[in-house]
């Protein structure tokens, strides 16, 4: 809620309403949304709140410079004013619109690297999994020591299977990636073939799959549900039609899947499957 | 005596034809070619980016029946608009006519590289019309791996030639660019007139002397990359192959050490032309002169350190991030510096608010726009939700599309009187200002809006929930060509009109060199150079 008041009142200071709550889905983008998806993890909170600040900054010194422009305009144009100054110089001007921006600026770096930390350092893993970026899908691998040792592939539904299934064309998939809430997940990106990009914007999370390179990213989800991601970087023709789709479900209904899935995916290779544990 | 009179006679050489214009060594005709081809390559950018908007305007795939078609305009678009327009009209343009006339030199100090300079950017822009209709990607034709040419997409993803040509139009278009840039150099470092000082030269000619040097450092930079990128291609190297013991990463570095002085390459050249609209318009000399030319310099300076600001994502340790963050934002106060000290020229003049003040006040407010979404994305933490975004696309769009086009339209109204000698009326440039401003803003603001809500670049179809402002966007799209329609419109009635410019037709504001010639300037000017006295600074 306090967050709810906070954005309230730093977005009603901005005349320019970049910013506006109003319509946020959860996980999945709605019609004339003008700012982030909901938050669901604590980073994308900090992101949230951290762009709300920003954000008013930039924009009082837009309506900073428009307001001076604007004076210009009315009061120095030729009519209003025939014979012009011959100023040309202010020394504590120039210092002062040297040392001001310069404060500005590190009042916006002060929390900014605080949230950069918390999304770089990554916190010890409860559940590791592999996201595997290929043209054009991707597969999750879940390593057997924490009960998996399975793999699938995840491809993006058809327009009428979506609508069958009642889900978002270009963001659902056929087999989604499905992970208990309020754990600490560590995701190993890579690329399979070209580089691509595992985004999901709810939770603040945005990592390259370099082929060859084994990034890390994690997140810990505050709630159930389903949140959408795209993928985010270029790789070739299908790269529009590569959806990302998590469910966020309880550790009870987690099990669950961990069984079925073992059933589902089983195949030879499915043994071998063991994920570096550079994060644990 | 001989001697004497046959070096006249060379001096005095006015060829015509196409003599004139093919092997031209004079800056003000290469001038011109320069702009005769970023128009021309304009157009051809902008009918890639109108495509691309009508496939934008509604969800689903309307006008490409291959996605992979789409990524080639695209590129395309991107690569065009970079190479063989901003560029093209700014520096091989603007530059070469009015470089050697600010700082009273009678041509460039190279004029037979100047005119290869240019003869290279025609046989680069070919190079790449051609890249667009052999095979890239299997079974599609065209490279659609974006401007950046990101490995491993463009190797293993594109086995066919059309990268190849890319490639070698990008070393041409490169080759061309660095012959340009130590022209400029030389030029500005030697030939001014006798005492015009460094401290008293034109602010134009400073952001030329100041492009030329980013140009000279970045461009070999970009020319090894490629170069690399083509022999991973085609001889078995595996420069950027993890499978072989390279990295990906490692172009990425390559490619934005250039990439990003390039950024600044495409706006420097505004800033000078902004700055003496201004002045002139205000009837009022630049404030603060030296801080504006040193904000530039420091402008060129930082941003040769804050490269991987474009790779936030990419997987780079902690400290990295940090550091480019910090670096990054630094470059927000010599920016800003310039944009006070523009309004603070301003300040106290009488300013005449004709086409080309329009375009410069314009310009800055909508730079302003543009650089303060620079700082949002600046912060790696914030750009974790952002990066190739359309926010992403809103931001370099404001900086370049409202920021270098609008400087390069301020530039065209300012001095097409002094280039062809003849007036458009005032009116059909504002015009085409109002129109432009409004269907750029149209176009451009809403993709912050789309960009928030997470979606992503190089999307040829997109969820049913980003419609309506993508719609928003290609209405703005229509608009801002239409105004292209107006410009047009205003060079034809400048030339059937024939009405004549003065010398000076912007009266007592317009204090340099330029306007103390004849519209349009003499073939060969500067017989005897001019001495430059006292400073009004």
């Amino acid at each position: 809620m306090t967050r709810f008041w906070t954005h309230a009142v730093l977005t009603a200071s901005l005349a320019m309403c970049l910013a506006t709550p109003a319509f946020a889905g959860d996980g999945v983008p709605t019609p004339w949304q003008m700012s982030f998806q909901t938050p669901a993890t604590a980073v994308a909170d900090f992101i949230y709140v951290m762009h709300d600040w920003v954000n008013v900054v930039i924009g009082l010194i837009t309506l900073f410079v428009l307001a001076l422009l604007i004076i210009v305009i009315v009061k120095f144009n030729e009519k209003a004013n025939p014979t012009p100054s011959k100023t040309t110089h202010h020394v504590g001007l120039e210092i002062a619109w040297t040392l001001i921006p310069a404060l500005i600026l590190v009042g916006i770096a002060i929390p900014s690297f605080r949230l950069l930390k918390m999304q770089v350092e990554l916190p010890k893993a409860d559940i590791t999994v592999k996201a595997v970026g290929h043209q054009w899908y991707w597969s999750y691998e879940y390593p057997k020591d924490q009960g998996g040792g399975f793999a699938f592939d995840s491809y993006m539904l058809s327009r009428e299977d979506a609508d069958k299934a009642g889900q978002p064309a270009l963001l659902a998939v056929d087999n989604e990636l499905v992970l208990p809430v309020g754990k600490n997940i560590v995701v190993q990106v890579i690329g399979q073939d070209v580089i691509h990009n595992f985004a999901l914007a709810a939770f603040g999370v945005r990592m390259d799959a370099v082929p060859g390179r084994l990034n890390q990213t994690w997140f810990k989800a505050e709630r159930e549900g389903i949140f959408y991601g795209q993928c985010s970087r270029l790789c070739g023709s299908n790269h529009a039609f590569m959806p990302i789709a998590v469910r966020i479900v309880s550790e009870e209904k987690y099990a669950q899947f961990l069984e079925e899935a073992k059933k589902k995916f089983a195949s030879s290779e499915a043994d071998t499957l063991k994920i570096a544990s550079a994060a644990n | 005596m001989a001697y004497a009179a046959a070096d006249h006679e060379a001096h005095a050489d006015h060829p015509t034809g196409w003599r004139r214009w093919v092997m031209s060594t004079n800056h003000k005709d290469i001038g011109t070619l320069y702009l005769i081809f970023a128009l021309t390559a304009g157009l051809v950018g902008g009918f890639l980016s109108i495509m691309m908007r009508l496939e934008l305007q509604e969800p689903g795939m309307q006008w490409f029946t291959n996605p992979q078609t789409y990524n080639v305009f695209v590129t395309g678009h991107g690569l065009i608009m970079v190479f063989f327009v901003v560029m093209p009209a700014l520096i091989g343009g603007f530059g070469n006519w009015f470089v050697p006339i600010m700082i009273g030199a009678p041509d460039m100090a190279f004029p037979r590289m100047n005119n290869i300079s240019f003869w290279l950017l025609p046989a680069a822009f070919a190079l790449l019309l051609i890249s667009m209709f052999v095979e890239g990607a299997p079974g599609s034709n065209g490279f659609g791996g974006g401007w950046t040419v990101y490995p491993p997409l463009s190797v293993a993803g594109h086995p066919g030639p059309a990268l190849d040509f890319g490639i070698l139009s990008l070393h041409l278009a490169g080759a061309s660019s660095i012959l340009g840039a130590i022209n400029f150099i030389t030029t500005i470092l030697n030939m001014r007139a006798p005492g015009l000082t460094m401290h008293r030269m034109p602010l134009f000619a400073w952001a030329m002397l100041v492009t030329a040097f980013l140009l000279l450092l970045s461009l070999p930079v970009l020319a090894g990359a490629i170069t690399m990128l083509l022999t991973d291609r085609n001889f078995g190297t595996t420069f950027f192959d993890a499978a072989g013991g390279g990295d990906p990463i490692l172009y990425q570095h390559l490619f934005w050490f250039f990439g990003h002085p390039e950024v600044y390459i495409m706006i420097l050249p505004g800033f000078g032309i902004v700055s003496h609209i201004i002045s002139t318009f205000s009837k009022k000399p630049i404030f603060g002169y030296l801080g504006m030319a040193y904000a530039m310099v420091a402008i060129g300076a930082v941003g040769f350190v804050v490269w991987a600001h474009h790779m936030y994502t990419a997987g780079l340790s902690l400290n990295t991030q940090r550091y480019f963050v910090f670096a990054t934002m630094v470059i927000a106060v010599p920016t800003g510096v310039k944009i006070f000290s523009w309004i603070a020229t301003m300040w106290g003049g009488s300013i005449r608010f004709t086409a080309p003040m329009m375009w410069a006040v314009g310009f800055i407010f909508l730079f302003t726009v543009g650089g303060v979404t620079g700082v949002v994305l600046a912060n790696a933490g914030l750009d974790r939700n952002l990066h190739n975004t359309y926010y992403v696309v809103a931001h370099f769009h404001y900086v370049l599309s409202l920021g270098a086009v609008f400087s390069i339209f301020a530039a065209w109204y300012y001095w097409f009187p002094k280039m062809s000698g003849y007036v458009t009326p005032d009116w059909i440039g504002r015009l085409h200002f109002w129109v432009s401003f409004v269907g750029a803003n149209v176009l451009f603001f809403p993709m912050h809006f789309t960009g928030l809500a997470g979606m992503p670049r190089h999307y040829v179809d997109y969820p049913e929930a980003f419609a309506g402002w993508n719609r928003i966007s290609s209405i703005g799209s229509y608009i801002f060509a239409f105004g292209l329609l107006i410009f047009f419109y205003g060079i034809l009635v400048a030339f059937l009109r024939k009405e004549k410019a003065g010398e000076s037709p912007w009266g007592a504001g317009a204090n340099t060199l330029e306007w103390t010639l004849s519209s349009p300037p003499p073939y060969h000017q500067f017989e005897t150079l001019p001495r430059i006295s006292g400073n009004d600074h």
